[in-house]
């Protein structure tokens, strides 16, 4: 059948590219709800270097998506059944290590086709199930995903001694870590350090909160998790790296446009472990859905979704785009294309 | 029951393109029909979608849903279709009341097959509408300024081009509904009906409209062929 991918194909430039996709070997989803995430909206705005914005496009954006199954030849998913989609393509075969580090992975929505299609055909094996979870929320799972596959390598990573773990920022990111981490590791205590308190009022549920400009002098954090990214992530690790206690974990998140400068001399005396850590794999997605069921953890994520209107031309696409600039945490819209 | 039915009657005579009425040409890998019947099976809403089509292509239809779509086969039911649309149509009912019997519930949702480019969402929000409202039509806003004529040589009358939209498919109708109204018809006013919704505008029935899309091209010509595979980045011969 022809099915209509909405491709950005220029800074704000929309058009349609049709494909023949068929009832093969791979699974048919209808996208049903989506969310902007700040790589879309870097590309959208064109905020990505030109180069890479060259090579990239055009290409349909979004990578965050929860769909219904239209079509599914191996009988492992029912008509109707409501699933979240893995953006992450890893190679046949990547060894021990993590699918999203894996080289000749790819993902979609960064050189290839993101899930901004009136159909995806896609292998069974990148299709997750979900229940019990309302599909606005649900649509976040990729991003909550991300959080849980931090946590995992935190888990792996540091040292025992978790008595407080710090969480440098305040926007989705740091808010969905936070839930992450006070599910994961309950006899830790939380702090969260931002730059606006208003923000910071909404992560009721941690321990402490302080603006960046008044950290306690005498802070002290076991391990710590930047989730700043841009200009943020400088004065975040060398938040971090002041604050944090000898031998401790910090875990990288955010993600700048350009280099940031850190302290080594600091990482070498406080033996610091730096982790860089990115997107997300199959068991990061499974967690996070189970993850996902707690009423009380998804009336915390339905604080920061922001539901723009439905979504039934490339217009509201644009309006979409231009709304979530102003909104300060996660956009997300019924895909009614 | 909410039924799909697919309008693949025609015999081509206005393509000039080999002998192939133009459901069957070839758009990309596979004939326009069964893409136009692919998105029918992605719609979740149809419990069964019947094809209408011309006696003398039967076979040939059978064919190419066993070669093309044959995990399908029990989904789909083909009927042969009549001298117009209507007639086509009211084969189609015809085959759904004597396989599921007459019922106030049946709607069904028509759809030429020269149209393949249609969206999962005209289809869902036909289905949505002829629920609610019994009667629909796909339109999109005229983008021309629309000019009456009755003779082809003067213009007769200029409407108001807000209030023009351009007739597409689906068209949507509660089928124990539509099955009244056309029977109501004189043969004369059977005569002057160009389309299915027309019946239910010349009883006065109102009939719903849901948004189209310009994309939801109709392949009539060898022109719309000819652009039809480009847009899905094919070869022009």
């Amino acid at each position: 059948m022809i099915n209509h991918i909405y491709q950005l194909t220029g800074v704000k430039t929309l058009c349609i590219k049709y494909e023949d996709i068929s009832f093969s070997k791979d699974v048919i989803v209808q996208p049903e709800y989506m969310a902007i995430c700040h790589a879309d909206q870097r590309y959208f705005q064109g905020k990505r270097d030109s180069k890479i914005m060259c090579e990239k496009l055009p290409m349909a954006l979004i990578h965050e998506c929860c769909g219904r199954v239209i079509y599914d030849p191996t009988g492992e998913f029912k008509k109707g059944q409501t699933v979240v989609l893995i953006p992450n393509m890893p190679p046949p075969n990547y060894g021990t290590i993590y699918e999203n580090y894996a080289r000749g992975a790819h993902f979609l929505s960064s050189g290839y086709d993101g899930f901004m299609k009136e159909l995806i055909s896609i292998v069974p094996d990148r299709v997750v199930p979900y229940q019990d979870i309302e599909p606005e929320v649900a649509t976040i799972t990729e991003f909550v995903s991300v959080a849980v596959h931090a946590s995992e390598r935190f888990d792996k990573i540091s040292h025992e001694i978790r008595d407080r773990i710090g969480i440098w920022g305040d926007g989705s990111l740091a808010y969905v870590v936070a839930n992450v981490i006070k599910l994961r590791f309950p006899m830790s205590k939380v702090t969260v350090i931002g730059k606006q308190q208003k923000k910071l009022a909404q992560f009721s549920f941690v321990d402490e909160t302080y603006t960046a400009a008044e950290i306690p002098d005498d802070l002290q954090v076991d391990h710590a998790f930047e989730c700043c990214g841009g200009e943020g992530s400088y004065y975040a690790i060398q938040d971090i790296i002041r604050y944090i206690n000898p031998q401790g974990t910090l875990i990288l998140m955010g993600v700048s446009e350009n280099q940031i400068p850190v302290e080594t001399r600091m990482v070498l005396e406080k033996g610091i472990t730096i982790v860089g850590c990115s997107r997300s794999g199959r068991r990061d997605f499974e967690y996070a859905v189970t993850m996902m069921r707690h009423s009380n953890i998804q009336q915390r994520l339905k604080r920061i979704i922001f539901e723009e209107k439905p979504v039934s031309s490339i217009g509201d696409i644009h309006k979409a785009f231009e709304d979530d600039m102003f909104t300060p945490f996660k956009t997300v819209f019924k895909w009614n294309l | 029951m909410i039924f799909g039915a697919v309008l693949a009657g025609g015999t081509g005579s206005r393509m000039h393109i080999a002998d192939m009425p133009k459901q069957f040409l070839m758009l990309g890998e596979k004939p326009v029909v069964i893409h136009t019947i692919e998105k029918f099976l992605a719609c979740a809403y149809f419990d069964c979608i019947y094809i209408g089509v011309h006696p003398d292509w039967v076979g040939y239809m059978f064919d190419l849903i066993s070669k093309y779509i044959p995990a399908f086969e029990n989904q789909l039911e083909i009927v042969t279709g009549g001298s117009d649309r209507n007639e086509s149509n009211l084969n189609i009912i015809g085959g759904i009341e004597e396989k599921f019997g007459q019922s106030k519930e049946h709607v069904i949702v028509t759809h030429d097959s020269v149209r393949p480019f249609v969206t999962l969402r005209i289809l869902e929000e036909n289905v949505a509408a002829v629920l609610k409202y019994n009667a629909v039509d796909t339109v999109v806003p005229a983008n021309d300024t629309i000019v009456t004529s009755k003779d082809g040589e003067e213009i007769y009358e200029i409407p108001n081009r807000s209030f023009m939209y351009q007739g597409q498919t689906p068209q949507s109708f509660r089928v124990s509904l539509l099955k009244e109204l056309y029977f109501s018809l004189q043969e004369e006013e059977k005569k002057i009906l160009t389309d299915a919704c027309k019946i239910c505008v010349v009883r006065n029935y109102p009939v719903h409209l849901v948004n189209g899309a310009d994309t939801n091209i109709k392949i009539t010509t060898p022109g719309d062929y000819k652009i039809a595979q480009a847009i899905l980045g094919g070869k022009l011969d």
